[in-house]
This record gives structure tokens, C-alpha cells and sequence, in this order.
């Protein structure tokens, strides 16, 4: 198994999800067993029709009968080549939230449309909240076509229509029957005009951009350890970028530097450090990090006013009046915006910060670009945020000037005794004017 | 230890692996960064293995920062204390166990109270006890989404009320990495770092790190007591026989670990992780099925859930 596809599904209720995700979950395993033991291909009674797939999942419907939550789940298939987790957002109800929630981290957005129904209002909401989450690949699954006949036109109106809800997107449009198999592991023969490939191959073989590495590194601060004396580390998940010993980075808001003396592991310090790994990094110089800080190459955007896409997940609405806690990265700031928002609703929000946030835009970086609003009230996770750009954020002097303030506080507080305070106070402003 | 352990096993991790990996260190150090109180809840089995892993390797080289709460309900396979005792001993944990004394000397055991009842006294009290005297507001424990039907939708920080139960209906949803560890007074968390494991990553990382698990999960042959297609271990002398049924010697092994009396063996040749993976692979059964509680009634984990069992 290479790596880790992070798969997202919606279509609205019967459409047809259970019995496709269903048939996912099944029929890979069995091609998963089939390449671990070599065996022959198993193509036979994958495209058999009769066993029912929806109830090999979940089956929404006895979900909602007797009332259990409507919420996204989570679901884990491989075959030899790819790991999938899938999050199975159901397409009704709290759907915009769902949908979001599944998006955050999803690589892939499965699409589903009925055949007999085509584009839907729904379905158009669906992909433009995956779009906004930041996702660049989609398939559309046009389902029953069995009952279309497997009519290349029907198909083809869908695709072009669609096309219009995501432009310039990379958009994989297959034809599928869910109930029967067509074009679901297997190609299909009763689709002898659709020369792309099948759901399951596209899945195993889309490249997902990547591209994390190559971006500029970013780290944000989640625990400092110090288990003795001696050691003081910065213990964190690398958000963006690379970073190797002997690297220069930054520490915000301080905007103070200093090397990268080591990269610690349980498994021993590493040479390099990409995206995606939680490592703990040594520094050179003590620099008076600590949980909340970002640890950068370069620069970073630091500022205390945003403009963001907001989608708001609670019935409580959004409102300017109340104050609210942003929790971006490892920091937690006090917030409040400029206008209100209803369930469901997605909208263009500035947002003025107690403290500075270290940002990336949304599209530039889809962890240091988002934040969750949460109720000071109900602590519920009320909004989810996107930074589309930062407000009068301004030079990077005045950035640093922030954060010598966040710091001189910090040392007034932490210090032991008054006098220590003063002292460790005094030592850091003659350090910023010298 | 088994044999399978000290093979040299020079597997690297997947990708996929690490992904889950780092992913489960980051959840683990938002809690120490956010609760006051945290703690392990360690059941010995495999994914508590795997957890006490990826402790040590997310606080490196600090010690691993919160207590082990083990929730004995003296049912336990004496190989699994066995092995608790010295495993813990010998990666330095702070180990603490609890037992629900009052029910044990009422006699509470599965074929007198039943098992709905065993499990409410002995795990799901014993467990709200134990948190509720050590104050914590934070509790780590092995489940995964692919375990069960009500687990799949389970958050990776699952709120609790003051009184340890999960409402399902009142989940905060949870985007990108951000999790949210605000809480009110008397409210605590229970945290699943394993939430996107699966049964075959959990037994792929063990082989690759060479973690050490209860010999109980290799094949061996071991006294059962054959019932149908259900094979029970004759540790707990209160498990009641049918007329002419007499312990034999089954090749077999456990695919989870829980009370002996209510913990299904399955025959299996798997002495080895490989034969274990290859043997999951082709089950067509999910793990828990093997486990007597679940079948009491239909959902019954979401009941347990909502009760404020893991
Ligand atoms: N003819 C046909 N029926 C299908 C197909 N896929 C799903 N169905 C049926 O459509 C109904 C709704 O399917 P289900 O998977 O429960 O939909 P969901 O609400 O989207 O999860 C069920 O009766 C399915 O058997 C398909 O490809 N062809």
C-alpha cells in the first residue's frame, strides 16, 4: 500500500451513495485479497447485481427513523495500491455542515447525480462548498444509468452541465450503475462509448497534487518540551515545507530567528523534515517560543484583521454583537465580525482579532489558511473559516512590534518575582532598541 | 515473549502508516497542551499497545505525560495482566488500576447478573468511577471508526457530560486538524488518536515497529471449552458447562481481548503478524462480532456509548 487517499462523497438521498459506497467498501476487499494471494482477477460476482450494498453500509433511512444522528461517517477501504478513507456526508439536512466538515480534508470529491434527475439544486451547492473547501478534484458519478439505458446522451448533458457549476476544475465524469457494478471497480461493457476509466481506477491512480513539500515550511507550536534542563524543544505537525538542521527559521509573532540545531524523534534526529511529520525541533538560540507560536522559513502574513469565507454549522447565528474564540492552528484568539450569518449559511466575513494570527491564504495553504469559530456560550463549533486575505496587515516592523509587546507581556508574567520581571523586561526592550 | 516477536523484521512503515502516524501525535499533544488532567485508558490489547507507542514517540524524550488507568474487572486473561505488569514496568508508565470492589463482592459476574449488566457494573461504573476520582478531564482511548457501526461517526474529541455519557446528537464537527478542547466545569473528553486506524494498519504498525502485544493473539493450542462455533475459555471456573462438555485442545487464538469468560476465541494457524494480516484480510467477520456484548441487542455499543462506556 503506497499512500493515503482522503476521499469525500455527497449526492442527495437516493441518489444512490449507500449502495455505491457499499459496493466500494466490498468489492475492493475483494480485489484486495485477490492481489495479496495472487489469485485471479474476480471479476465475475463484481458486477452481480442481487446483494443489496446500501445495507452493507449503514443505511441512512433506519438512521433517521430512529433518530440517531445524521452525521458525517467515516469509512476505510484499500486494495494494493491505495488507502482510502472516505467521509460519507449525508447529502440532506445538516448538509452544508457535513459537507464542509468532509471537505476539510479531502483530496477527492465523489459527486453523486441520479441519471433520471440530472443536475439538482443540491448537487450544485455540494460542489460549490467542495470547490470553496479547497478541493481540485472531483468525480461526477452519473448513477442509474442503468435505467437511462446507458444513454451516452443523458450522460453527456449531465457532464456539460456540471461543467459550468465547476469551471476549470479536473472533473471526472464516469457513468455508473451503483446497484449493478458498471463502471464501479470494473469497466463496463454496456458503456462501450466511455473510454475513461472506471470509479475504483481513477481513485487508485489520480495524483493528487502534493504539493505541500514545496511550499514554504511552517510549523505551529503545540507543546514546548523540556524534560530536563538542558533541553528545550519545539514539538509540532510540519503544516507546509521542509525544514533541515542548520535552517534559518522564524519564530512569530517575535519575529526573532535562529538555527535549527536538531530534529528530535523517538526514531532518532532526522536529516530533514517534510509536511505531514510531527517532529520536535531544537534551536540554536533561545527565542522564548512557545504553544501558540508559528516557526517559519521566510515570511508569513501576521495580523489581527481578516477577510474569510465563513460557513456557519450553528442554529445559534452568527451574530456581530457577541465576541467569539478563533482557534487557528495551535492559537486560540478572541474574535468578533462584522456581520451575522445563519445556519448553513456561507458568507464573506472580516473578522477583528484580540491578538495576531501567523496566516497563509486559504488557497495558498489549507492549514495555516483556516480557522474554527467556536461559542464562548455553548463551546460548539459553530463556524468554519477560510482566510481569503489579510486587512491592513502591515510592514513587517510593525508585525514585529506586535509580537515584542506579546512578549514583553509574557515575560512580565511568567517571571518569578516583580523584580525578575522588570529586570527580564528591561533586558528584552534594550535588545529591540539596540 | 512469542518468537514472531524477535524475528528480524526489517519492514519500514507505509507512507500511510506515517500519515497516521504523525496525524495520532498531533491529536495527543493537543490534549497535554490543552487538558489539565489527561489519561490513558490502557486495555491492554493491541490498540492500547499501539497507543502507549505513539505516546512515547509524540513526548520524546519527555516521559509519557499522563497516568494509565487500567479498568480491571478481575475477568481479565491472566496473561493479560501478566503481560500489563511487566510492560508497563518496563517502559516506565505510571500505571493505575481500578476495579468496582462493591460489585465484585456482590458476586457480579456474566452468568449471574447477565452481560449487559456485567459489563454496566464492572466496565462502563467502574470506569465513570475511576475518572471521576481522578478528576480527569481527558481520557485517551483505542477506538477506531472501522470497529463498529456507531463508532464510524464517533469524533476524534467525543464530549462527555458531567456524567461521562455521549449525546450523538450533540457533536461538534470537526474541520482540518482544529479540534476544539473547550470544555465546561464537570465535562470531560474522551480522545481517540486511533479514530482512522484500521484493524490491519493497527497489526501493520505493530509488525513494523516490533511492538510487544499479549501472546494471546498468537495461534497456539489452548483448553477450550467447544460450544457450537464458539469457543470459550475455561479460566473463570464460573463458566457453566453443558451435560458432557469437557475442555479441548483447539489450535486458536483471540482477534480482540476482554473478559475470558466473554471473549470468543477463533480457530487460527496465525502464530506470526503476517498469517494474523493474512488471515484478516480474508475474514469476513469484523472483529467485534467475536465479542459476546455487542450481540445483546441491536446498537448495543451506541447504548453503551450514550451510558458512557468507550
Ligand atoms: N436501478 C438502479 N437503482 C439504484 C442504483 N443505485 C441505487 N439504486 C437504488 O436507489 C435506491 C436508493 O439507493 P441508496 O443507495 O439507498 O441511496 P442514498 O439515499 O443515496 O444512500 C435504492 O432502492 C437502490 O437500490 C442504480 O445504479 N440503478
Amino acid at each position: 500500500m503506497a499512500d493515503l487517499l482522503r476521499i469525500c462523497t455527497a449526492g442527495s438521498v437516493d441518489d444512490g451513495k449507500s449502495t455505491l459506497i457499499g459496493r466500494l467498501l466490498y468489492d475492493s476487499r475483494s480485489v484486495y485479497e485477490d492481489q495479496l494471494h495472487s489469485v485471479k482477477k474476480a471479476s465475475k460476482n463484481r458486477t452481480a447485481g442481487p446483494i443489496d450494498f446500501s445495507l452493507f453500509t449503514d443505511g441512512l433511512r433506519a438512521e433517521r427513523e430512529q433518530g440517531i444522528t445524521i452525521d458525517v461517517a467515516y469509512r476505510y477501504f484499500a486494495t494494493a495500491r491505495r488507502k482510502f478513507i472516505l467521509a460519507d456526508t449525508p447529502g440532506h439536512e445538516q448538509y452544508t455542515r457535513n459537507m464542509a466538515t468532509g471537505a476539510s480534508t479531502a483530496d477527492v470529491a465523489i459527486l453523486l447525480v441520479d441519471a433520471r434527475h440530472g443536475v439538482r439544486v443540491q448537487s450544485r451547492r455540494h460542489a460549490q462548498i467542495a470547490r470553496l473547501l479547497g478541493i481540485h478534484h472531483f468525480v461526477l458519478a452519473v448513477n442509474k444509468m442503468d435505467l437511462m439505458e446507458f444513454d451516452r446522451a443523458v450522460f453527456d448533458g449531465i457532464v456539460d452541465e456540471f461543467r459550468t457549476i465547476l469551471p476549470g476544475a479536473n472533473l471526472h465524469a464516469i457513468p455508473i450503475s451503483a446497484l449493478h457494478g458498471d463502471n464501479v471497480i470494473t469497466e463496463s461493457e454496456r458503456t462501450p462509448w466511455f473510454k475513461g476509466q472506471s470509479l475504483l481506477e481513477f481513485l487508485e491512480t489520480v495524483e493528487v497534487a502534493r504539493d505541500a513539500d514545496t511550499k514554504p515550511f511552517r510549523m505551529a507550536v503545540q507543546l514546548v518540551a523540556r524534560p530536563t534542563h538542558e533541553f528545550r524543544g519545539y514539538a509540532g505537525q510540519i503544516l507546509s515545507g521542509i525544514v533541515h538542521p542548520g535552517d534559518l527559521v522564524t519564530s512569530w509573532p517575535s519575529g526573532r530567528s535562529s538555527k535549527v540545531k536538531r530534529i528530535v524523534t523517538w526514531d532518532g534526529d532526522l536529516d530533514m523534515a517534510k509536511a505531514g511529520q510531527s517532529v520536535t525541533l531544537t534551536l540554536e538560540d533561545e527565542l522564548d517560543t512557545s504553544r501558540g507560536d508559528m516557526l517559519t522559513i521566510g515570511d508569513i502574513e501576521v495580523g489581527q484583521r481578516v477577510r474569510a469565507d465563513v460557513v456557519w454549522m450553528d442554529e445559534r447565528p452568527l451574530d456581530p454583537g457577541r465576541l467569539y474564540l478563533l482557534k487557528h492552528s495551535t492559537r486560540m484568539v478572541t474574535a468578533e465580525v462584522d456581520h451575522g450569518l445563519e445556519l448553513n449559511q456561507i458568507g464573506s466575513v472580516t473578522l477583528s482579532l484580540a491578538r495576531p494570527i501567523m496566516f497563509d491564504h486559504y488557497s495558498a495553504n489549507r492549514f495555516t489558511g483556516s480557522f474554527i469559530l467556536i461559542d464562548p456560550t455553548t463551546n460548539f463549533t459553530s463556524g468554519a473559516g477560510m482566510i481569503a486575505e489579510g486587512l491592513h496587515v502591515r510592514g513587517a516592523n510593525a508585525a514585529a512590534r506586535t509580537g515584542a509587546a506579546e512578549r514583553l507581556a509574557r515575560l512580565a508574567r511568567t517571571a518569578p518575582s516583580d523584580a525578575e520581571a522588570v529586570d527580564a523586561v528591561r533586558r528584552a526592550l534594550e535588545e529591540l532598541l539596540s | 515473549m512469542p518468537e514472531t516477536l524477535t524475528e528480524p523484521t526489517t519492514v519500514a512503515l507505509s507512507d500511510h502508516l506515517r500519515a497516521l502516524e504523525a496525524e495520532s501525535v498531533h491529536i495527543m499533544r493537543e490534549v497535554v497542551a490543552e487538558f489539565e488532567r489527561p489519561v490513558m485508558l490502557y486495555s491492554i490489547g493491541k490498540d492500547s499497545s499501539v497507543l502507549l507507542r505513539l505516546a512515547q514517540k509524540a513526548f520524546y524524550p519527555g516521559p509519557i505525560p499522563f497516568p494509565l488507568l487500567h479498568i480491571d474487572t478481575t475477568y481479565k486473561f491472566r496473561e493479560m495482566i501478566e503481560f500489563r505488569d511487566r510492560y508497563v514496568a518496563e517502559i516506565g508508565g505510571r500505571l493505575i488500576v481500578h476495579t468496582n470492589t462493591d460489585a465484585i463482592a456482590e458476586g457480579t459476574q456474566p452468568f449471574k447478573v447477565g452481560t449487559k449488566a456485567c459489563c454496566g457494573a464492572l466496565k462502563t461504573r467502574g470506569l465513570l468511577d475511576a475518572l471521576t476520582a481522578g478528576n480527569y478531564d481527558a481520557a485517551f482511548g483505542g477506538a477506531r471508526r472501522d470497529e463498529e457501526r456507531s463508532r464510524a461517526k464517533e469524533r476524534i474529541f467525543s464530549l462527555r457530560d458531567p456524567n461521562g455519557q455521549w449525546d450523538p446528537k450533540n457533536q461538534r464537527p470537526e474541520l482540518w486538524q482544529l479540534l476544539n478542547a473547550r470544555i465546561r466545569p464537570g465535562e470531560s473528553i474522551r480522545v481517540f488518536p486511533l479514530s482512522n486506524w484500521t484493524e490491519i494498519d493497527v497489526w501493520s504498525y505493530i509488525h513494523a515497529e516490533q511492538i510487544p502485544v499479549v501472546p494471546l493473539y498468537y495461534a497456539k493450542e489452548r483448553e477450550m471449552i467447544v460450544r457450537g462455533d464458539m469457543l470459550i475459555s475455561t479460566e473463570q471456573p464460573f463458566v457453566p458447562r453443558m451435560p458432557g462438555e469437557k475442555p479441548q485442545l483447539v489450535k486458536c487464538r483471540m482477534r480482540s481481548l476482554g473478559c475470558s469468560p466473554c471473549t470468543g476465541a477463533v480457530r487460527s494457524d496465525a502464530d506470526t503478524i503476517p498469517k494474523i494480516i493474512e488471515e484478516l484480510v480474508a475474514a469476513k467477520n469484523s472483529e467485534r462480532q467475536l465479542r459476546v456484548i455487542d450481540h445483546d441487542q441491536d446498537g448495543s455499543m451506541e447504548m453503551k456509548k450514550r451510558e458512557g462506556y468507550f
